[in-house]
């Protein structure tokens, strides 16, 4: 996909754009080298996600960041694609904006030719690679790590990827992306089965968002869970958890008891 | 107790001592904006050079910060105190529980914010010269005093320190007191103080919702109400509202769960 060329006038403030249309591509990188994407501005935390019995499921909290501010609370970091598969991601929020706006042209190209036949998750978590890749290249990333879940109908199989702002790939049962690396994966590969039912899928991921909550700051008690199945993609409305505060120490840390 | 390395002590003035020309005002006030909050987050994001890690985890180079919110407010009887309960390294949160509410007297407790190893060590120095003090003139301290002694340890050792502290107590002779005293070392008395990073979003909350002349129970209110909208907004604030009121008769302390904060609209 090409990449957006900002009007030159928004580089060079001052200069009016009739002037800089005269001037030839090949003076961009030269005198405006892109920075566009050198540092994350508002940002979302983990995904977590896992196959199981009938498909896959997938679950973020709804909260994207500003710094340390907790500025947008009610925000939706699970796309649908088609009716195979979603795409979640942590990083940047604009950038994941733009990367729905792209599935979206796939996916309206797949509707034009209608041939019967819609993007399979492995060829949309392809795309993505190659997307970051390229990025990755120019030095102007996307700053995300996607995680990519889908149910091959064709295959009658799960399918579960992740690609981060470099282009490295993974193909895998479970993943999980920023905070959840570390806390909510070892939590994850001990709890999970393949053939698990989904409410013990759905019990793990909570388990595992809790445990988020509880200890990354970036965090909020609301959360999106999305299942892909044989019958399609369904992405829940926002809901939050119980959370533990009761312990004896909690509430009297220096009580002698 | 205090060594050749360590910091500058509290020592009283005395009254041959010239005190030096004043240096260059502290950056830390710059043209009325006050900085100090922004000063705290990039000292936590300066230990760890990428502000925004692209591989995520905890900060193990970093020390143990509590952005965090604290706030007191005076009432007729005493005062009422509270914090939040979140220490975090980097965005770890390192304790969900943890207690700022620190001790330095019966009736004379200190709310801390900034590096949590700095204002341990001064809240316990503090309450090491209170004891003394209450010891040689044969009565409790006074908050004011208490004050003070955080003011000269952290004024004295201001390159060394990153301590924001509020102190706030009950004493016979003034009743109720609430003093500041941030990161450059003054003090200020205020009718009612936030501090910490999370205290950045409630001051309009605060100047509009604070009335003079409250009684205890609406200050507990006010205290939690405006905690809990900090703790909504700001990262590094969370956990449980752990409130304190100081009055003649005792230190009642109260607990607030992470899941029954005072107000929780529909974020």
């Amino acid at each position: 996909p090409p990449t957006p060329n900002l009007p030159r006038s928004a580089a060079r403030p001052g200069h009016s754009s009739g002037e800089m249309m005269m001037m030839g591509h090949g003076h961009e990188a030269k005198e405006n080298p892109r920075t566009q994407t050198t540092q994350p501005i508002v940002t979302g935390a983990s995904v977590l996600a896992i196959t199981y019995a009938d498909g896959v499921m997938m679950i973020s909290d709804t909260l994207a960041s500003y710094g340390s501010m907790a500025r947008y609370k009610s925000v939706q970091r699970i796309g649908k694609v088609n009716d195979g598969a979603i795409v979640g991601a942590s990083g940047e929020f604009s950038d994941f904006q733009y990367i729905k706006d792209l599935l979206e042209d796939l996916t309206d190209e797949d509707f034009d030719t209608a041939d019967g036949r819609e993007l399979s998750p492995k060829e949309i978590h392809s795309y993505l690679s190659r997307v970051m890749y390229n990025r990755r290249t120019k030095v102007n990333p996307l700053y995300n790590q996607l995680v990519v879940g889908g149910f091959d109908t064709s295959k009658g199989e799960s399918y579960l990827g992740c690609v981060d702002m470099y282009g490295s790939t993974f193909k895998d049962d479970i993943v999980a992306t920023g905070y959840g690396m570390y806390l909510a994966l070892p939590l994850l590969r001990k709890g999970h089965d393949k053939k698990m039912n989904e409410e013990a899928a759905r019990k793990l991921l909570e388990k595992c968002m809790t445990v988020l909550f509880y200890r990354d700051c970036r965090t909020i008690n609301k959360y999106n869970i999305a299942k892909v199945t044989g019958s399609g993609v369904e992405i829940s409305k926002p809901y939050s958890l119980k959370t533990e505060w009761g312990f004896k120490r909690f509430v009297d840390p220096h009580s002698s008891e | 107790f205090f060594s050749l390395h360590s910091l500058i002590p509290p020592v009283p003035y005395r009254p041959c001592f010239i005190p030096p020309p004043l240096p260059a005002p502290h950056t830390t006030h710059l043209q009325g904006i006050n900085l100090e909050f922004r000063t705290m987050d990039l000292m936590m994001e300066a230990s760890n050079p990428k502000g925004y890690l692209s591989t995520p985890g905890p900060d193990r180079n970093g020390e143990h910060m509590m952005g965090t919110t604290i706030m007191a407010v005076e009432f007729k009887g005493g005062v009422v105190v509270g914090a939040d309960s979140r220490t975090s390294t980097g965005s770890y949160v390192a304790n969900r529980v943890s207690d700022k509410l620190s001790k330095v007297h019966d009736r004379i407790y200190c709310l801390r914010s900034g590096s949590a190893a700095d204002t341990q060590a001064v809240a316990d120095m503090v309450a090491y010269y209170l004891d003394m003090h209450s010891v040689e003139v044969d009565t409790p301290p006074a908050v004011k005093t208490a004050a003070n002694l955080f003011k000269m340890i952290t004024y004295n050792n201001k390159d060394r320190l990153l301590a924001s502290i509020i102190c706030a107590g009950w004493d016979a002779k003034n009743g109720g007191q609430v003093y500041s005293i941030p990161l450059g070392g003054s003090i200020v008395r205020q009718p009612f103080a936030v501090g910490g990073s999370g205290s950045t979003y409630i001051f309009g909350h605060c100047d509009s919702e604070y009335k003079k002349g409250m009684e205890q129970k609406e200050c507990e209110a006010f205290v939690s109400k405006a905690i809990a909208h900090a703790m909504s907004r700001d990262g590094s604030s969370g956990g449980v509202i752990r409130l304190a009121i100081i009055t003649e008769n005792g230190v009642e302390r109260k607990y607030i769960p992470g899941d029954k904060l005072p107000f929780m609209k529909d974020e």
